[in-house]
């Protein structure tokens, strides 16, 4: 009952976007928006393409089949309930993802799978492993995310809207934009490192830690295609420029081989199958990269294959793991007898992986060398690559496909046991939809394919599908290259024992970036915060200082006039005043004169304000300057008496330090009277204090109520700066009192 | 240090010094004064009566810790510009009474703002004051 009610959630949005397949087919485009912050122009809104309806329908129809299979999967588990939350949290901001039709509904939903992939992947967070691995994938997706971000921006800011339909007709003016460049690497850092592309491949073997459910919905149809999904969205606009053509298929091409050539060396059953999708992640950029109608095509295609045969494998792969206690090939074999059901959805499922005649692996694979001998430059080289991966994918789908369910029964932890219906039927239907799409190509494509092929190729692009082209040269090199798997299958001890002596992986770096960023922290942590008080000071008012004044000499236009002086007798005597204090300040080696000292400047200035007709200020002023000499007092007779005062260099060097403070400071008010002010300003608030404000004194009008959010945030700080000395001095009196 | 000059004339000039500040805060909007300065006397009227009698005796003459005088300050101000949202108005925009008020002449939510400066520019100098004078 309870299960029903839960798959009720994705199979009901399945059935919906499948209702929505005949209009999306004829070109419509659905949208919905809300309004979220119109005054940045910005939307909650959302459009259902060709492309976004092709992820929607993997992401719902695979996530109900992962949903019924870990109801067995995890059967007693006491954290099942909220592994169905996480998945279905996350399910809900990958669709946010694939239908936003707003660059930031984008980025908050592609960051919030971030988010669900972390608490997925740390699902077993008692595991060391799986809180390292779900850290990682955090730190790696998300500072990908990070430039994301920028990139998003840069790309709203160029296009003046961040609505996507206005973002996807200006592909000219952002090709040809001065900040194209950035804004391109930026979306590929986003894109590569949550597609594990080269090199940020590591994360996503590291997260095979999750459970294998996980594992099966992450790494198949949902997190790792949303890079690809942000290559396919942007295609259009981005897309075509030769920095474009050459960054991804260049990523691609060398995560293709990486990936395929380390799961050959694996072992594990998820860990081959982790790093032949990290291979399949790398065709699919590097069939965008090339961008070719027929490249596109062959992506598409590709995508919905791969997450169909890749589904299925991961979950077989637990199956295994389940029935018999173990995922490691050297220790399986023969578990076809126990488990038929088993063994046929992966043997369905390999033979597509591996590209077999009647499946839909293999038109994809047809059309991947259609596209690679039809590349746009050195296709020769392009089609060694893609023959090189597909050889080894071959090799690696017997290995996870194959190996473990034929052959002699091996002594394994558990006794092989049949596992109930719903282990094995979620893996089938996949790869029985997988031989579906291999006999009826034509519809599957003019259905799905089509529409997301022209919503990537910026305009429609004919597309025809067939399963067998005849002989040619495409034909040939399937067969070459099942040849070449199966020489590579039965090499695989020996490329096995050879993959344990290498081990180097850019995760090496990962781990050495995060082993030094304590130790950086750690250093400027004690340089800045090095807890002497004068420094802290000069620290603070230097860099203000230097700002103020780079900002001023930088910006200087206009000459400076200087005043006339014409101040009265009392005016020039005030002054007198306050530069005596400051002075005396200075010199004096007492700290009671020190502060007397500082009280003359304070109310010498508290005079200057009511002389030039600001009595508020000088009210102020002059109550501030009576708390801050109590104050003071109270704080001088606890104090003991110098025990030395500083040496004429640190003397000198503070005098540097304030006569750059205040010559700064003298330039900049300098500068604003030389200036005419904005008169309309000072007359609008003049004007408005009586009729809008209901206030003559215009000081108190502009604190209560024309800037009043100033001032609230000023009183917060205030609040705060006094929990802080109040935490500070509690302790110490404590301490005093036991005395 | 005791004085008997100050903590005689403190005892008058306290209630007088109090009556003054709530002056300033509310003729404020017209004329010079405002909460934040008739919050500063508010401080230095509590300041100069502790100084006469003792730590004890200022925060007992205070009646409520500084600290609830900070947190409720700022929980007026934040209210303030909370009850326009009731009306459907932006953050912080000031209401209006329709009809005068004695003695203050229009009252609005400005005021009840600068109600909240006061408190907490009051709190917060009394808080510091008192930790720091302590009996140690």
């Amino acid at each position: 009952m309870l299960l029903a009610l839960l798959l009720a959630i994705p199979l009901g949005l399945f059935g919906w976007f499948v209702l929505q397949i005949g209009p999306v087919a004829s070109g419509q485009t659905l949208q919905a928006s809300f309004a979220w912050l119109p005054s940045l122009g910005i939307a909650l809104s959302f459009r259902l393409d060709g492309l976004g309806l092709l992820f929607a329908l993997l992401i719902t129809g695979i996530g109900a089949l992962v949903l019924l299979y870990a109801s067995s999967y995890l059967h007693g588990h006491p954290h099942w309930g909220r592994f169905n939350g996480f998945i279905l949290a996350f399910m809900a901001a990958m669709l946010g993802t694939v239908l936003a039709g707003d660059l930031i509904t984008l980025f908050i939903f592609w960051e919030l799978t971030g988010l669900c992939s972390f608490l997925l992947i740390g699902f077993d967070y008692q595991q060391e492993a799986s809180r390292r691995a779900a850290f990682q994938a955090l730190l790696v997706t998300g500072a990908g995310g990070l430039a994301l971000l920028a990139g998003v921006i840069l790309l709203g800011q160029s296009v003046g809207s961040s609505d996507l339909t206005t973002i996807l007709n200006s592909g000219d003016l952002l090709r040809n934009h001065n900040l194209y460049l950035p804004i391109l690497l930026l979306v590929l850092a986003g894109a590569f490192t949550k597609s594990a592309q080269f090199p940020f491949q590591f994360w996503l073997p590291g997260a095979m830690a999750a459970p294998t459910p996980v594992s099966a919905y992450l790494h198949s149809a949902t997190m790792v295609k949303l890079g690809i999904f942000l290559l396919a969205r942007f295609s259009p606009v981005l897309g075509g420029t030769e920095s474009w053509t050459v960054c991804l298929t260049c990523v691609g091409g060398i995560t293709l081989l990486l990936g395929a050539v380390k799961a050959m060396r694996r072992t594990d059953l998820k860990q081959i199958l982790a790093w032949t999708t990290v291979s399949a992640l790398g065709m699919l950029t590097l069939l965008l990269g090339l961008g070719t109608p027929l490249a596109t095509t062959a992506a598409m295609l590709l995508l919905a294959v791969h997450a169909l045969y890749k589904s299925s494998l991961f979950l077989t792969a637990g199956a295994v793991d389940h029935g018999s206690g173990t995922r490691d090939i050297r220790r399986l074999g023969g578990l076809g007898q126990s488990m038929p059901q088993v063994a046929l959805a992966a043997g369905l499922a390999a033979l597509s992986m591996a590209g077999m005649l009647p499946l839909a692996g293999f038109i994809a694979k047809e059309l991947f060398y259609e596209a690679t001998l039809h590349a746009p430059f050195s296709p020769w080289l392009v089609t060694a690559v893609a023959f090189l991966g597909n050889s080894l994918t071959v090799a690696a789908a017997l290995l996870a496909g194959y190996l473990p369910f034929y052959g002699t029964v091996k002594d394994t932890a558990l006794h092989p046991h049949q596992v109930d219906l719903r282990l094995w039927l979620p893996p089938l239907i996949p790869a029985l939809l997988g031989l579906l799409i291999g006999f009826f190509p034509a519809v599957s494509c003019s259905l799905l394919v089509a529409p997301a092929v022209a919503q990537v190729a910026g305009s429609p692009v004919p597309v025809e599908l067939a399963l067998w082209h005849g002989f040619n040269p495409v034909a040939l090199l399937s067969i070459i290259t099942l040849g070449s798997g199966l020489a590579l299958f039965s090499l695989r001890k020996k490329i096995q024992l050879q993959g344990q002596a290498s081990r180097w992986d850019t995760e090496q770096l990962y781990d050495l970036l995060l082993a030094g960023l304590p130790g950086f922290a750690g250093m400027i942590t004690r340089y800045l915060q090095n807890g002497r008080l004068r420094y802290y000071l000069m620290t603070v008012t230097g860099t203000a200082v230097a700002l103020m004044a780079a900002t001023l000499f930088s910006s200087s236009t206009g000459t400076l006039h200087l005043p006339k002086p014409d101040g009265s007798l009392h005016e020039w005597l005030t002054a007198l005043i306050i530069l005596s204090g400051a002075l005396m300040a200075t010199m004096t080696d007492s700290r009671l004169a020190a502060v007397a000292a500082l009280g003359v400047v304070g109310y010498g200035v508290a005079l200057i304000y009511i002389l030039f007709g600001a009595p508020d200020l000088a009210m102020t002023q002059f109550c501030i300057e009576t708390l801050s000499i109590i104050l003071f007092v109270l704080v001088l007779h606890k104090l003991p008496r110098f025990a030395l005062l500083s040496s004429t260099r640190s003397r000198l060097r503070d005098m540097v330090v304030a006569l750059g403070i205040g010559s700064v400071m003298t330039l900049l008010v300098w500068r604003a009277v030389s200036q005419p002010l904005i008169p309309s300003l000072s007359s609008w608030f003049m004007e408005q204090s009586l009729p809008a404000g209901h206030g003559r004194n215009v000081v108190n009008v502009i604190l209560v109520d024309f800037r009043a959010l100033d001032t609230l945030g000023e009183i917060t700080v205030l609040a705060v700066a006094a929990l802080g000395v109040y935490a500070m001095l509690k302790p110490r009196s404590g301490k005093g009192g036991t005395d | 240090m005791h004085s008997l000059i100050l903590a005689t004339a403190i005892r008058l000039l306290l209630p007088l010094m109090l009556l003054f500040s709530l002056f300033l805060l509310l003729r404020g909007h017209n004329e010079p004064g405002g909460g934040f300065v008739g919050g500063l006397v508010v401080a230095a009227a509590f300041a100069l009566y502790t100084l006469a009698h003792g730590e004890k005796e200022g925060r007992r003459m205070l009646r409520v810790a500084p600290l609830q005088l900070v947190a409720t300050g700022l929980l007026i101000a934040l209210t303030s510009g909370l009850l326009p949202l009731l009306a459907g108005l932006p953050f912080l925009t000031a209401l209006w009474s329709a009809v005068p008020a004695p003695v203050i002449g229009h009252a609005g939510t400005p005021l009840l703002f600068d109600l909240g400066v006061y408190l907490l520019v009051a709190g917060m100098s009394l808080l510091i004051i008192f930790t720091l004078m302590e009996e140690n």
